[in-house]
């Protein structure tokens, strides 16, 4: 299976990224550079952690202008599973593939330390391994992760189960103590309507190894694995083509 | 002579020095030679009065591949690969911008690193500041800690370690030191050369305004009240830029076309155009209109000093021009020829082709003034020396002394510190921050590399030549409490105004003791820093020479963490106590006093307390090691419970069995090359044959087990605290001095 890791100027978590796919999962992975029109053949793709472009303006909002966002687009359009980690969850909402936007941490500062979030769907590509209810520990690194939605659309994310990762305590309980960083109904993660594109806030990438502190990542790589391989996500960059030439 | 005084006096020059300037060149020096004399001449540039003290540090050894004089010291770690690293500092500017005297000494740090070919995976710093209650120094700490996360964390590299300690001399006067280590193959290092007449010399990175100019003469004089005029002479740093600056260079560099490469720090491109033409024996001649500017109607002068930030010079292979450009392209860098290698070894300046300034190489580097200013032993040493317990009066009861040991902010957790930096980025990070050394796996290989940056200014101050030698011992101890071979070492040595006698005998006492130490260890000095001229008011800060040491751990599963492990472990002391507290943290918390001798130090012992440390590491033998430093073995014992919900049963009359001893110095002593380690009950008759026969000290201090910390002194329990009441005192004391603040306002 070929995850394709996409490199914006400013991706720092790129490295990682590959890693966990390639060398943890042995599967085989590809970074993809920005200015690039194709996400050849990719299965998976992951819009890795960093700071895209320094993040000087807004977290996210140049990078969603890189020409290699409009075969993302086609990518999760035609069904494609994508992830989002941190500044990659940051670049979705920019770029309109998910719902809201990122403030600044309540603390007014970077914070770097292990969370724990309840998996609170499983039909998503990305979760499909987990239990339903799951706590998994998975360190955060950001400035600006707290998020934020106009009511309504809170709403509209509980009611079609959108809301797939909330901090909470080691019970499941989305609690404010659990929450690191004043997200809004305590949301971590979300997915897209169609349910293939996830954005996370924690790092998976970085809890995929006992040595590293926590190996609670995997399963977000291990469900996708196992959604592609089984075919519950089409084969989508062939999908996007059909429907390219379609039109 | 047709220079005023007062100009010269603005370059920071002596009268004599401007004379050297006039033999040099056999002739008066124009304006922008003066000014290109003056920062490479500076004490920043030049260690004018710490070159011959430095010299006599050792530097070799069999697995050294780059000792000093270059960007970064490099030593083999096995695998065909080397270590490359070095510790800086950024004091000056960091206490007239906090925020950006920090981050811009970050992006410094890395690219020295990247310049040798390595990509960089760690960064430690080493921070001194004044007390948390003075709001100023708040302000400071805050906007320091701040700047090394903005930086750090936007380029992608770990700050996996470091320390923080604080003390009233440096409350106008912070130390920021910040270390960087990276990895590159053997082959793929690559230096600051220009040679090869006709080679192009290209300019990468930011465009160059007017930030910084003679920052590194700002860094060679004492601060006054009137240093919060300098504030234009520190940079502003793009963290961004130099990720692309990063990337783009380690791809060039794999292409073979680069004959070498250099940062421009301090002294901007005049430093990097002379010192790659000294080392090359060549001459380099530049056009500085060629030079992308910021700011319009900049002076030679101007574009020769500033210090902007993320800036590169090179010297490419003739031919190979094309290539280099494409790769700065894709990352949206303009590489731009601004000159060319020549044969002639003088650093030639033009302005749109008519020559400005025209130096010989070696005249700015190897021939700058060397001093060997007078030295005289302070008066107040002797007097420090005395320590009379007696007349401090009854001690108060251990618990207690306990409990403030544990929230005084140079012992408590600096969680409020590496909370802001991301220490995991990159996959490697095996320790996290607050436990000791920083240890990071190699990936590709079964190695991981420790590091640790040690410095107790107390004992420098009361001893210099005997606080260097501890400093050195700390450092390679907290390696090789991880499992980590010390393997070399970086230093970072900040002290006063050595124009004073006082301040200069201070700094080669501890050199001195600093390359014994070293020598006895067997750890080489591969580089670093000095930084003088650290004083607000005539008062100097702790003399404070940091030592930053690299160890290899052969086989990353086998590294040691200081936390205990499990219940009915058996926890033993490796080392001696003696009874001592001369310049103890209990000294200064309880009585705030900086007095008596520093602890004695058996440079063999320590040795052989590294031995035995790998052995049981890599044996597996050892299961938790923790030395004993600030707040001696009350606060050790207590540190190893911390995060691990394991109390300890402890009692320690064993190592207060000479007579005399007092139950704070048996308690809050800080006697040199002592460990606390655990062991399986079962093993522990093991771990103390194999001390025996290093000729080690080693008792049996207690088990691990319950939920408190419970410390006896022959049946008597002096100290016996739940496990959740030390760790919230420890663990919440630095963010209490902001709520306090907050709470006031």
């Amino acid at each position: 299976m070929k995850f394709a890791v996409v490199v914006f100027p400013g991706s720092n978590c790129d490295h990682d990224a590959y890693y966990a796919a390639e060398h943890v999962l042995g599967q085989q992975a590809e970074f993809i550079w920005h200015k690039d029109a194709s996400l050849k053949g990719a299965d998976v793709v992951i819009l890795p952690g960093g700071f895209a472009y320094g993040d000087y303006l807004r977290t996210g909002a140049i990078a969603r202008f890189s020409p290699i966002m409009a075969e993302v687009k086609k990518f999760a359009d035609a069904g494609g599973p994508v992830l989002g980690v941190c500044n990659g969850f940051q670049v979705l909402l920019e770029a309109g593939l998910l719902p809201g936007a990122m403030l600044r941490n309540r603390s007014v500062k970077f914070q770097c330390e292990q969370v724990l979030v309840k998996v609170e769907q499983t039909d998503t590509p990305f979760t499909s391994a987990c239990r339903p209810g799951q706590v998994l520990k998975m360190p955060i690194a950001h400035g600006e992760g707290n998020y934020y939605a106009e009511p309504e659309v809170i709403a509209r994310l509980d009611r079609n189960r959108q809301i797939v990762f909330r901090y909470t305590n080691a019970q499941g309980i989305p609690t404010d103590e659990s929450n690191p960083n004043g997200s809004l109904a305590n949301i971590a993660g979300l997915c897209n309507e169609q349910r293939n594109v996830v954005g996370l806030m924690p790092h998976p990438e970085r809890a995929c190894e006992m040595a590293l502190g926590s190996v609670d990542g995997l399963i977000l790589f291990e469900s996708v694995i196992k959604s592609v391989s089984q075919g519950a996500v089409s084969n989508a960059e062939a999908s996007a083509k059909a429907v390219a030439v379609a039109r | 002579m047709t220079v005023a005084a007062d100009v010269l006096d603005r370059h920071g020059l002596t009268l004599d020095e401007y004379q050297r300037i006039v033999e040099a060149l056999k002739r008066e020096p124009t304006m922008t030679e003066l000014g290109i004399f003056s920062v490479m001449w500076s004490e920043h540039c030049s260690y004018k009065s710490s070159r011959v003290h430095l010299k006599t540090l050792p530097t070799a050894g069999p697995r050294v591949l780059q000792g000093p004089g270059e960007n970064a010291g490099a030593v083999d770690i096995g695998d065909g690969l080397a270590a490359v690293f070095k510790i800086e500092s950024h004091n000056h500017p960091s206490f007239i911008e906090p925020y950006q005297g920090a981050a811009t000494g970050v992006g410094g740090i890395i690219r020295d690193i990247f310049t040798m070919g390595a990509r960089p995976i760690a960064l430690l710093n080493s921070l001194r500041f004044g007390p948390l209650q003075d709001a100023l120094v708040r302000r400071t700490f805050s906007g320091v800690v701040a700047g090394i996360a903005g930086y750090g964390n936007s380029i992608g590299i770990p700050t996996v370690g470091g320390e923080v300690a604080f003390d009233e001399s440096y409350t106008g006067n912070p130390l920021v030191n910040v270390f960087c280590l990276g990895i590159a193959a053997h082959d793929d290092i690559i230096k600051g050369v220009a040679s090869g007449a006709g080679n192009p010399v290209y300019y990468v990175g930011a465009k160059t305004g007017r930030d910084g100019i003679h920052g590194a003469t700002m860094a060679s004089a004492e601060f006054d009240d009137k240093s919060a005029e300098k504030r234009p002479a520190v940079q502003v740093g793009d963290p961004f830029m130099e990720k692309l600056l990063l990337e783009a260079c380690l791809e060039v560099m794999k292409t073979d076309a680069l004959v070498g490469i250099q940062d421009m720090g301090a002294a901007g491109l005049t430093c990097s155009t002379c010192e790659m033409g000294s080392r090359g024996g060549a001459g380099v001649d530049v056009d500085v209109s060629l030079v992308p500017q910021r700011e319009t109607g900049m002076t030679p002068y101007e574009i020769m000093l500033s210090e902007s930030q993320e800036r590169m010079l090179m010297v490419v292979k003739r031919g190979r021009e094309a290539e280099v450009e494409r790769i700065f392209e894709k990352w949206d860098l303009h590489a731009v020829r601004v000159g060319e290698v020549t044969t002639d070894g003088k650093l030639r300046v033009r302005n749109r082709g008519e020559v400005v300034a025209e130096i010989p190489n070696r005249a700015l580097t190897d021939d700058a003034p060397v001093y060997r200013r007078a030295m005289v032993e302070p008066a107040y040493i002797k007097e420090a020396q005395q320590l009379s317990l007696a007349a401090l009066g009854k001690p108060v009861a251990a618990d207690e002394a306990f409990a403030r040991l544990l929230a005084a902010p140079t012992i408590a957790s600096k969680r409020w510190v590496y909370r802001q930096y991301d220490h995991m980025v990159r996959t490697n990070t095996l320790v996290m921050p607050g436990m000791g050394a920083g240890v990071v796996r190699v990936k590709g290989t079964r190695r991981a590399l420790a590091m640790s940056v040690d410095c107790n200014g107390r004992f420098v101050y009361l001893d210099p030549y005997a606080g260097a030698q501890l400093a050195v011992a700390e450092a390679a101890r907290n390696v090789a409490c991880a499992g980590g071979r010390p393997i070399g070492a970086t230093n970072c040595l900040n002290f006063g105004n050595p124009e004073k006698p006082e301040i200069m005998w201070q700094f080669a006492r501890a050199v001195e003791g600093m390359g014994a130490a070293c020598r006895a260890l067997d750890i080489p000095i591969t580089g670093g820093n000095v930084s003088l001229y650290n004083e607000t008011d005539g008062r100097a800060v702790l003399p404070t020479p940091v030592l930053g040491v690299v160890g290899v751990i052969d086989d990353a599963d086998c590294v040691v963490q200081r936390g205990f492990r499990d219940e009915g472990d058996a926890i033993v002391l490796l080392g001696e106590s003696l009874d001592e507290l001369g310049g103890s943290e209990y000294l200064k918390t309880l009585h705030g006093i900086i007095r008596g001798v520093p602890p004695v130090l058996d440079l063999h012992r320590e040795a052989a307390l590294h031995e035995v440390l790998l052995e049981g590491a890599a044996s597996g033998l050892i299961r938790s090691a923790q030395d004993c430093s600030e707040g001696g073995l009350a606060i050790t014992i207590a540190e190893c419970c911390i995060g691990t919900g394991l109390g300890a049963r402890t009692d320690v009359s064993a190592v207060a069995s000479a007579a005399g001893f007092s139950d704070v110095a048996t308690l809050f002593g800080e006697s040199a090359s002592r460990v606390v380690v655990s062991v399986a009950a079962q093993r522990e008759a093991e771990l103390l044959a194999m001390a025996a026969s290093a000729h080690l000290p080693a008792r049996r201090l207690g088990a691990v087990g319950g939920k408190r910390v419970q410390i006896a002194i022959e049946g008597r329990m002096v100290i016996d605290q739940p496990l959740g009441e030390v760790e919230r005192t420890w663990g919440t004391a630095i963010e209490r001095y902001f709520e306090r603040a907050k709470a006031l306002a």
